[in-house]
């Protein structure tokens, strides 16, 4: 009856030499859905988020993303990956290339289109993100908040079945926070699924249909925003939505 | 004679200038080949040792370090002498030329990868993650994400390097090659003059100072566009 998983990650553990960072997380994401984490920094979000399209390689575990089983040696990863899209704190645009390259790159190099039907892709992409009039700036000519735009462009230009996000507003000045966030927001209602790590209440609120408290490595608890936000059941969660809260 | 008139006289003998000009142009010409052959391959040589030092695989690394460390510790000189002597020994005869452009290169070849090897490490991690996390392989990421921008990084050390070495090929000197150094001091010893030594510094600008000003210029082509 129900759809398969966009994503399924079962059993995850992750060490890094003698620090155990992720403790057996399961992970499944409906197709469409939208799911927030959160967690005091060191919780090991990061790390999960990175081991649902292998930029780190799990000690052991599952993870399937749209059917692939990502951790079998058989799969091209390569090809999975642009199917699961991902954008950093950071943004990590590529400096030395104009917003229209950044995004257009993966399009020519991996999923084969020529410079033209790829410059098409891409300024669709930056047209979706409001950036059409920047496709030939350098990132060091855009503010933070346009950065991050470009970066969940080059991301959604490859037309992924899920996108991962890492504290996508963390490092943007306050007043740019809204614009990502509204970019964001148009994503979800066309229907995307969505892996947010973030801090921002308010739009989990608007947007999440599950929230996951994240702590030592570990899923603590899960529930609706309202559930998770105002009704917390364990402790170590009332802890720290209250500090959150009080910032 | 006035101290001027010895002067010009010992430096500036135009007649006999003339007379060595032709083995002065000849040297040049073989110092240019020289020189070309081992920027050509001494930088290509550092750049793949670099490439393949990123693909991180430890006991290859630790090669990679010994053999760059040795060629950066030995003089340049003592790695010509060493070829060209030594290795007729192990049945082997090259030629000054070949004895030349290996020690050079091989030299070039070792500070060069440094170089790359530090443009490289010198981007950020997150400019591979954000490349590897839209399907770029190892090799796509490093040729269209991290060498573009390790290499700006790399230019004005780079450069200053390879001229520094390329003017080694004078060292060849020492084992009869041709070169322009060679030529000149050749020309002083049987003229009883040293005009052709001016000579061959004149060559020797006429070749080096326009590769410095292309330093230069790449130098200021590189800087970031903001
Ligand atoms: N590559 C790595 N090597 C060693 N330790 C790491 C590495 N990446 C993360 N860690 C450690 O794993 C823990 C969890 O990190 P992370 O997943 O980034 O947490 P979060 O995103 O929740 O702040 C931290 O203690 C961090 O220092
Ligand atoms: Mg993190």
């Amino acid at each position: 009856m129900s759809e398969p998983p966009i994503i399924a990650a079962h059993g995850l553990h992750k060490q890094f030499g003698p620090l155990h960072v992720l403790k057996g997380v399961d992970l499944v994401v409906a197709e469409r859905e939208l799911v927030f984490l959160i967690g005091p920094s060191g919780s090991g979000k990061s790390t999960l988020l990175r081991c649902l399209n292998r930029l780190e390689e799990p000690s052991s575990g599952s993870v399937v993303v749209d059917g692939i089983d990502l951790l079998d040696r058989r799969t091209d990863i390569n090809h999975v990956r642009t199917r699961i899209g991902m954008v950093f704190q950071s943004f990590n645009l590529y400096p030395h290339m104009t917003a229209l390259a950044n995004v257009t790159l993966a399009l020519r190099k991996v999923a084969g289109k020529s410079r033209a039907e790829a410059d098409t892709i891409g300024r669709a992409a930056l047209d979706r993100v409001g950036l059409a009039d920047r496709a030939h700036h350098t990132p060091l000519q855009l503010s933070g908040g346009q950065q991050q735009r470009v970066a969940i462009a080059r991301a959604i230009a490859l037309e992924p079945r899920v996108m991962l996000f890492d504290e996508p507003t963390s490092a943007l000045d306050p007043e740019l926070v809204g614009g990502v966030l509204a970019v964001m927001r148009e994503l979800r209602a066309s229907g995307m699924t969505m892996v947010v790590v973030s801090h921002e209440m308010g739009f989990a609120r608007a947007a999440a249909d599950r929230v996951l408290f994240m702590d030592q490595g570990v899923i603590v608890e899960q529930g609706t925003p309202e559930q998770v936000f105002t009704a917390p059941t364990e402790e170590r969660t009332r802890a720290f939505i209250g500090q959150i809260q009080r910032h | 004679m006035s101290a001027w008139d010895r002067f010009t006289d010992a430096f500036f003998n135009v007649p006999i200038m003339l007379k060595y000009l032709p083995s002065i142009a000849q040297g040049f010409v073989l110092t240019v080949e020289l020189a070309v052959l081992v920027v050509i391959t001494g930088i290509a040589a550092g750049l793949g040792v670099a490439m393949l030092r990123s693909l991180g695989l430890r006991p290859l690394n630790w090669a990679i370090v010994f053999v760059v460390d040795l060629f950066r510790a030995l003089p340049p000189l003592v790695i010509i002498v060493l070829i060209y002597f030594g290795l007729p020994s192990a049945g082997v005869s090259p030629s000054a030329f070949g004895a030349t452009w290996a020690s050079l290169a091989l030299e070039l070849m070792a500070f060069s990868e440094e170089i790359f090897w530090a443009g490289i490490t010198a981007v950020p991690r997150g400019q591979w993650e954000a490349a590897r996390s839209t399907g770029l392989s190892f090799g796509q990421t490093l040729r269209a994400v991290v060498l573009p921008q390790a290499l700006r990084l790399t230019v004005p050390p780079l450069t200053n390097r390879t001229i520094a070495i390329t003017k080694g090929t004078a060292l060849g000197s020492v084992i009869g090659l041709a070169e322009i150094l060679s030529q000149a001091s050749s020309g002083e010893s049987l003229s009883f003059n040293p005009s052709p030594l001016t000579l061959g510094a004149a060559a020797y600008l006429l070749l080096f100072l326009p590769v410095v000003a292309l330093g230069r210029w790449i130098e200021t082509k590189f800087a970031w566009k903001r």
